[in-house]
């Protein structure tokens, strides 16, 4: 049993963190959220450089080889300075399913040049996705919503629907970004970062667009989207760790009735729940990243942690605008950056509701 | 990061599970708010058992008698033990007074104290509490004044679990009432038979029997100061922070929950479809199973630390504040769940899980012990996080 970090995981963490202080600072993420690409200027070649995107592709495909826990390592960092781009879309589900469905030929073209940040990847995959077989190959159609960072995209990866009765499950397919016949609107939300509604107006498919077997990829996508959610709980460990140190420093600092108001309890104990909250949504999340890594069923772990994290962000969100008060409801201050994505965390692949429906309840007792 | 016990350790949990099984069955299994002395009787009958194993004291090094493992065993052994449902004794010797002497007794209280203490022949109260002292614990009154070789002790201590059953007490006392609240008070070993202590009965909802102790005149040798004078409020709090993670607490809970759960997913107690099939009911067991698991692992946290050689301090205050909320949570869970029937004593034939739904529901009232869940936040948020006092 041991639940502390290796010194090499504490070496990353702690040189990310002074990485992104000086290259990603909040007004360039301010900038980048105001800008038609949502990048923070040059951080995406500066990512790749330090291999930050190829973090989980295997060395043989130009990437670092790290395991799931390097990446939660790294994502609390990512989150904690609200670094802008499609690390999650790019670097881990489509970085995952080209590299479990993906032939040799297909992840010697697509992995290399997106661990150097050459290429940008997204996921698709919604409910009105299709692929359909006609004589020349298939064919796709259909559309998809809230795909994160299509305007960017060399390549979308398409999780896609069966056509009515043609074969049983999903399909993997992935198509160039930049293909006649799709059409990309915006979507504008609470979401700081472009997404898509993307609509693919029946594209003839080339044989080398579909990764591994036709309605074999249902596996492989969920796999990635497991390794996302941990990913993404990591995320929002960091941003919510980011959250309690700006209030304390606060609380500790700003004087009414005569004292500092982290003087009183009222403000101690918010503070207080907000650490439990914290530090169980941390071994819930490395539980998942422990168990992945050592190739072990983790279907509960993941739904634990996902299921916390949304607990986790609102815990995070209501103390931050309750302690900074007035202060937090104006646009300057950064609190409300921390809660609008603490929002759109909670939401994305699957809320707490969602995945609180995932976890087993039947127990084994070892008593009998 | 590395979620699994070692191969040895897995060899110990299920030598230790082998033994349970065969020692410890259905019937012999504390109900919640059910202890009877026959039970409490049997939990001492097990330590004995296990003190032979030399399992008793794994944690504790060989020369005190203990089995010179560490925390993580210690956590291994309270884990399972609380999951079997074996009445409780020996607790606090074995977690509190043992490692204080350990660490701040002379060798005489060495060997007078720890072998009794590891091989599970004697009880140990603890006298913390007064009638005027709770959460403010450091403004306590019990007197102890130098009288030659004796200290003469005189005043009350509260809410003495294990009292009836236990040979000495582990107490706090005012050794000077001129100092600072802090700097005034020692620690002591009481042997309960000295003359001028006696116990006034204080039923708990739970069901256990615990007391009022007065002491009117009690003259106690020097020879059971444990540590300096004076400094006894500093050696108790450095000694609390050993036995923190409180694995056993954790499991008692566990179980029934996990009983609980296997419950719901047979046919109801009016004989209707299954409780877990009904989504609601569904839900709030997903929600509870999330919450044990959050709970153990925060108390493995602690015991990792304690195996690391770091002293949790906050952390313990973390693990135990959201145990004490979870307990209740599931609680208040279950009688929703079941209605009217979760209200069933022991002994009444429609009761579920033989009663243990109303008595967890009792038992999770205990939202004070080891400090109120006020006090941990305060704890978390003062010395975890720095903020001002």
């Amino acid at each position: 049993m041991d639940f502390s970090l290796t010194e090499q995981q504490q070496i990353l963490s702690s040189s990310a963190r002074e990485f992104l202080e000086s290259e990603c600072p909040v007004s360039a993420v301010r900038e980048a959220e105001e800008s038609a690409d949502g990048l923070v200027p040059g951080l995406w070649q500066k990512m790749a450089d330090l291999g930050w995107l190829g973090m989980s592709i295997p060395e043989a495909f130009g990437g670092a080889g790290g395991s799931l826990t390097d990446q939660a390592v790294l994502f609390e960092e990512i989150g904690r300075a609200l670094v802008t781009g499609p690390l999650l879309s790019s670097s881990v589900l489509a970085a995952q399913i080209v590299l479990n469905a993906g032939n040799d030929t297909q992840k010697e073209r697509l992995l290399p040049v997106l661990a150097r940040g050459e290429f940008v990847l997204t996921l698709a995959r919604g409910e009105r996705l299709e692929t359909m077989s006609e004589d020349d190959g298939l064919v796709l159609g259909g559309e998809s919503a809230f795909v994160p960072y299509a305007g960017l995209a060399s390549h979308i990866i398409c999780a896609t629907q069966p056509a009515i009765g043609a074969w049983p499950d999903t399909t993997l397919v992935v198509v160039d970004g930049q293909s006649e016949g799709i059409f990309k609107t915006r979507m504008e939300s609470i979401v700081n970062y472009p997404q898509y509604l993307v609509e693919f107006d029946d594209i003839p498919l080339p044989p080398e667009a579909l990764l591994g077997e036709i309605a074999e990829g249902r596996k492989v996508l969920d796999a990635a989207v497991q390794r996302a959610t941990v990913v993404q709980c990591a995320e929002t460990l960091g941003r919510a760790q980011k959250v309690l140190e700006m209030v304390l420093e606060y609380a500790n600092n700003r004087v009414q009735f005569g004292r500092p108001i982290g003087a009183f309890q009222a403000v101690q104990h918010r503070c207080a729940d907000l650490k439990v909250a914290v530090d169980s949504c941390r071994m819930l999340t490395y539980q998942a990243a422990w168990k992945l890594d050592q190739g072990l069923p983790a279907g509960d772990e993941v739904s634990m942690a996902k299921a916390q994290s949304g607990t986790l962000s609102r815990m995070a969100t209501e103390a931050g605008h309750s302690i900074f008060a007035g202060i937090s409801f104006t646009v300057e201050h950064d609190m409300q950056l921390y809660s609008a994505r603490a929002k759109i965390a909670e939401a994305n692949l699957g809320d707490t509701e969602y995945h609180l429906d995932q976890i087993s309840i039947e127990n084994e007792s070892p008593v009998q | 990061m590395d979620f699994n016990l070692t191969t040895e350790q897995t060899g110990f949990r299920e030598d230790l599970r082998e033994f349970l099984r065969a020692e410890v069955p259905l019937e012999k299994q504390e109900i919640f708010g059910q202890l009877t002395e026959e039970q409490y009787q049997f939990g001492r009958e097990i330590n004995r058992k296990l003190a032979e194993k030399n399992w008793l004291a794994i944690g504790w090094p060989e020369e005190h008698g203990g089995g010179g493992k560490g925390p993580i065993e210690q956590g291994i052994l309270n884990e399972d033990m609380g999951y079997w449902r074996v009445p409780k004794s020996g607790s606090i010797g074995l977690g509190i007074v043992g490692p204080a002497i350990m660490v701040f007794g002379t060798q005489d209280q060495k060997d007078r104290y720890l072998p009794s203490i590891a091989r599970g022949e004697v009880e140990y109260c603890q006298g913390f509490s007064e009638p005027n002292v709770g959460s403010d614990l450091a403004s306590l009154e019990l007197r102890a004044e130098r009288d030659g070789d004796e200290y003469v002790l005189n005043g009350s201590k509260m809410f003495t679990s294990y009292a009836f059953h236990a040979d000495y007490m582990y107490l706090l006392a005012r050794t000077d009432p001129q100092a600072q609240k802090h700097r005034g008070i020692s620690l002591f070993i009481a042997d309960l038979k000295t003359p001028g202590i006696s116990l006034s009965p204080l039923p708990y909802i739970n069901g256990e029997m615990a007391a009022e102790t007065i002491f009117e005149n009690v003259r106690l040798p020097v020879s059971c100061l444990i540590g300096e004078e004076n400094r006894g409020w500093y050696h108790a709090m450095t000694t609390l922070d050993y036995e923190r993670s409180a694995l056993w607490r954790y499991a008692n809970v566990r179980r029934v929950f996990d009983d609980f759960s296997a419950f719901c997913q047979g046919s109801a107690p009016d004989g209707g479809q299954p409780l877990a099939e009904h989504p609601l009911v569904r839900h709030k067991l997903a929600q509870r199973r999330l919450g044990m698991e959050t709970w153990k692992l925060l108390c493995w946290k602690v015991a990792w630390m304690q195996s690391s050689g770091a002293v949790p301090n906050a952390e313990a205050s973390v693990a135990f504040l959201y145990g004490t909320e979870e307990r209740l949570r599931f609680a208040e869970m279950a009688m929703e769940v079941l209605g009217p029937y979760a209200t069933l004593k022991n002994g009444s034939p429609m009761a579920p899980l033989l009663g243990n739904i109303e008595g967890i529901h009792r038992e999770a009232m205990h939202l004070h012990g080891a400090g109120t869940t006020e006090i941990h936040r305060n704890i978390i948020a003062q010395r975890g996080l720095g903020m001002p006092r």
